[in-house]
């Protein structure tokens, strides 16, 4: 090679190790675009990640406060029985209600004019509320009793910001007059916010009702789900897992198994509902809405996931414990479930709840089965009970809620998710410690 | 609750038999445990299994063919005139059932005299208001025909779970005793104990079997039902997609291709989205980033995945969809009508993706073998020309398989096109235009009020069955081209 001649006689282009010449510095232009490409797309990525986590907790915080009015106010003997011999008992209270406010009002020297119909649009029936407490405690008669009565949905959407001045449409719900009303009551320090405990512990409410809607019943309804799952889905996956992984003979069986899992772990979520509604609701006739079939389905929809898990962690441990375990005696059973299997529970186990994780934010099969939002009407009236009484659960309630006309349904939405969040980031917390705390590298 | 009393009762038995079973081979042995073939514990197992197994397989069995049996004679008690118009003997037999119900509850909170419910005589009206009274739900007039098919099933029902209990807990005390029988030093207990627990890791293994079994067969016999109601190139080739709603039917035009349109529409945005982000993410992470950022970067990507679908419909309908409306609707571009479209679809199903891509492209980055890349830098290759030269094309069969795996997610993804995507079908090229799917249509068919056994109900098992096929096909042609290439370099 050395000998040959330079075909052309043109001179060579001289090249220099000191500078950088075109070609090389369009390469390197290259280089740096590529790895500006790669790093704007985890950039990208994760600034998807940062508005999705702001608009969560922007949109959903609210659905945790409330506004409440918080007053004190007497009834007396007289004033109750006169109320109790009308006929339109609720309005009798409500006038008298509205004379003790008027007054407390000019007391404090605010001045605001309001009738019946704006106590009606901020607060709800409140005549209601009252009658219901002194019919009940007769004793307070004549006594200062504190009241703290929630306002209404948008009341909280004009003090979080969901209601302005400038887009307020006046509708038998709320009109302007009523939000200097509202600034009056709230400067006189009556109106204040307040933690929404029925959120937290309520269960859904009618349509036209978002204040008194809650998410309680359907985190139990999601609880007995979750126990169904985790009762049938550890220790099929765990008996599944030890077979495959352990006992299976290479033949046409096994081979079937393994296909098939692999092919139900990438088969939609929705395909689960329509077996789940086909098979336990239409063919063995079980109740419909029961957090029983749905904890069915997502038991089905999530034991793929838990014996890929399961296997990778038993083939982690190493086959000398088994081929020690067989050395003194064991029988192929003793070596695996008196050694192997406690070697690898804690893999199992953070295996199973990273798929109870999954199966607790799945939605679109509970839709099929009828565990939607409005079917959680209450707590179930004992343990049996709620397996088979109908019930939602959290995510299928979060989807009744967005799918609600009413834009009050929202900040619950928002809210519901926050806490349906809140369940997935504690059980994943909790799969890492295990995995850190009991994981063995071998 | 009876059944639970009699599954105890089972497993009370079963447990006797257990303490006697060892005790009866360790008296064998004149207490001396080196005698026995086994370890005590598995001459006990060994009668368990033998109790609880007849005892819970008769118990399931009579439990499933019960229903079978007496609907069949019952359902013959029912002579033709006596199912109207307009009705069939399904609903007539679910009315029977409904009462057979109401008389059982009513008996048992004592509501009903038990010879009144089960009097053939009876006055219809009386026992109608005595269900009444006793909060039972009597949808439509109980005839006599109902009432005296009711009383039957009852009565037959009844005499059944009666026969069942004896029949399981006689199968349950045959079987410790057959177990007892063996509890001697020299059998073989162990053996048997561990066979049988073999027995049952292979049953679980094959519920994945069951399930497949279970989802084809749901999906066929109720898709070849609709066919029979609905003409099946209709489904196939009809390029309008309008379900009546009076829950008759007749008038429904059910064609598939508008939502199968929608479908690849937002999936193809979706993967649009996903794909060079997913994919340039997992190079970078693979060949470029430090071991720190990786630490980092990749489980915060990762998080993308763990979120439930629901909070992406959410993100979709009130957070994407007015901004994209703020940009490309009325006041912008004028594009777009509602919040709800393909394109808002398509970009949160894409973000929800990422993580899927890079995480898959990042294995099957990491598989190619170092000695590949090494090369290519000694030939003087910079760190992207070895990546579009040579790392991209050795996984090039993997990626495709990880998008196919992609593709298929976007296909059966349910939640974010129901709250994203609007619910109007229609074949349009523009992704602005709302637009509905596959799955989004078995939701709303499902969950509406339509009667089960009518064609606008039906289709969603076609549309399952249409999906089903869909992404196992596009899973079995993925796993296929990721097994092939790995096959190359191991």
């Amino acid at each position: 090679m050395t000998d040959m001649k330079n075909a052309s006689d043109a001179p060579r282009k001289r090249i220099s190790l000191t500078e950088t010449d075109a070609h090389t510095r369009k390469r390197n232009a290259s280089e740096a675009r590529f790895k500006a490409y790669g790093l704007g797309a985890i950039l990208i990525g994760l600034f998807f990640l940062v508005v999705l986590a702001t608009s969560i907790i922007r949109s959903g915080v609210p659905a945790f406060t409330r506004t409440v009015l918080e007053v004190e106010f007497t009834l007396t003997q007289e004033q109750f029985d006169a109320a109790e011999k009308q006929l339109f008992k609720t309005k009798a209270y409500q006038a008298v209600f509205i004379d003790a406010m008027t007054q407390k009002l000019t007391e404090d020297g605010v001045t605001a004019s309001f009738d019946n119909a704006a106590i009606e649009r901020l607060l709800g029936k409140i005549g209601n509320d009252l009658r219901g407490h002194y019919t009940a405690n007769t004793g307070d008669l004549g006594k200062s009793v504190n009241f703290i009565l929630p306002a209404s949905s948008r009341v909280d959407g004009y003090f979080n910001g969901r209601v302005t001045r400038d887009t307020l449409v006046d509708s038998r719900f709320l009109q302007l007059s009523d939000l200097d009303l509202v600034d009056a009551l709230h400067d006189a320090g009556l109106l204040k916010q307040g933690f929404n405990w029925t959120f937290i512990t309520g269960a859904d409410s009618g349509v036209d009702n978002p204040g008194g809607a809650g998410i309680g019943a359907s985190v139990v309804g999601s609880f007995f789900m979750m126990l169904v799952v985790l009762v049938l889905s550890l220790p099929i996956g765990v008996a599944a897992s030890i077979y495959l992984e352990e006992f299976a003979p290479q033949n046409r069986w096994t081979d079937l198994i393994e296909v098939n899992i692999s092919n139900l772990a990438a088969v939609p979520s929705i395909v689960f509902g329509i077996l789940g509604l086909a098979v336990f609701i239409q063919f063995m006739h079980l109740p419909q809405s029961a957090p029983l079939v749905g904890g069915l389905v997502l038991t089905l929809m999530t034991l793929p996931t838990i014996i890929i898990s399961t296997r990778a962690s038993l083939k982690s441990v190493p086959p000398s414990i088994r081929d020690a375990a067989l050395g003194v005696g064991a029988s192929k059973m003793q070596a695996v479930f008196h050694h192997v299997l406690p070697l690898a529970m804690p893999g199992i186990l953070t295996g199973t709840i990273i798929g109870l994780a999954q199966a607790l934010g799945e939605t679109a099969p509970l839709l099929l089965i009828g565990m939607v939002g409005f079917v959680a009407r209450g707590y179930p009236d004992g343990f049996m009970d709620g397996f088979v009484e109908p019930n939602s659960a959290m995510p299928a309630q979060i989807y009744t809620w967005a799918a609600r006309a009413d834009v009050s349904f929202y900040d619950k939405a928002w809210g519901g998710i926050i806490i349906l969040l809140m369940f997935l980031l504690t059980m994943n917390i909790i799969a890492i410690i295990l995995r850190r705390r009991f994981e063995r590298r071998w | 609750m009876p059944l639970l009393w009699l599954f105890l009762g089972v497993v009370a038995i079963a447990a006797v038999g257990y303490v006697l079973g060892r005790r009866r081979a360790l008296q064998s042995a004149q207490g001396d445990i080196r005698r026995l073939h086994s370890l005590p514990s598995y001459y006990g197992s060994n009668v368990f299994i033998k109790a609880l197994v007849p005892g819970i397989a008769a118990l399931l069995i009579w439990l499933l063919a019960q229903p079978f049996y007496i609907n069949s004679t019952v359902s013959g008690m029912i002579p033709e005139t006596a199912i109207a118009d307009g009705s069939n003997r399904g609903l007539v037999m679910a009315e029977v059932r409904r009462t057979a119900d109401g008389l059982n509850n009513a008996v048992a909170v004592g509501a009903m005299d038990s010879n009144l419910a089960s009097d053939p005589n009876a006055d219809v009206a009386v026992v109608t208001q005595a269900l009444k009274d006793a909060g039972q739900i009597v949808t439509s007039d109980i005839t006599p025909t109902v009432l005296v098919a009711a009383q039957s099933y009852r009565a037959k029902s009844n005499a059944g779970r009666n026969y069942m209990s004896v029949l399981v807990l006689l199968l349950t005390v045959v079987g410790a005793a057959l177990g007892l029988r063996d509890s001697h030093a020299d059998f073989r207990a162990r053996n048997v104990v561990e066979g049988s627990v073999k027995a049952l890791l292979i049953a679980a293994a094959s519920i994945a079997i069951f399930t497949t079994v279970g989802i084809i067969l749901s999906l066929v016999f109720n898709t070849l039902e609709f066919f029979r109601l609905y003409p099946w190139t209709d489904f196939f080739f009809g390029l309008e997609w309008a379900p009546s709603f009076s829950g008759r039917g007749g008038s429904s035009k059910l064609g598939i291709l508008p939502l199968l349109w929608g479908t690849f529409y937002i999936s193809i945005v979706a993967l649009a989205v996903s794909v060079p982000i997913g994919l340039f993410a997992a190079m970078y992470l693979s060949e470029y980033a430090s071991p720190k950022v990786r630490a980092t970067a990749k489980p915060l990507l990762e998080i993308l995945a763990g979120i439930p679908t629901i909070v992406y419909g959410l993100f979709a309908l009130l957070t994407v969809g007015p901004l994209l409306v703020s940009v490309f609707g009325k006041d912008g571009l004028g594009w777009m009508q509602a919040g709800t479209a393909v394109m808002t679809a398509g970009l949160v199903m894409g973000i929800m993706l990422i993580p899927f891509v890079s995480s898959l492209s990042d294995d099957i980055i990491n598989a190619v073998p170092q000695a590949m890349r090494d090369g290519s830098y000694g030939l003087g290759a910079t760190k992207s020309e070895t990546i579009k030269q040579v790392v991209l094309p050795a996984a090039l069969p993997g990626i495709v398989g990880a998008i196919l795996l992609a593709a298929s997610r976007a296909i059966g993804e349910t939640m974010i096109v129901v709250l994203g995507a609007g619910a109007a079908a229609r074949l349009s090229m523009n992704p602005f235009d709302a637009m509905t799917t596959v799955t989004a249509k078995i939701v709303s068919q499902l969950t509406g009020d339509a009667d089960f056994a009518s064609p606008e109900a039906l289709v969603a098992f076609a549309l399952g069955m249409t999906l089903f096929v869909l992404t196992l096909g596009l899973n079995v042609f993925a796993l296929y081209i990721v097994r092939k290439y790995r096959e190359q370099y191991e």
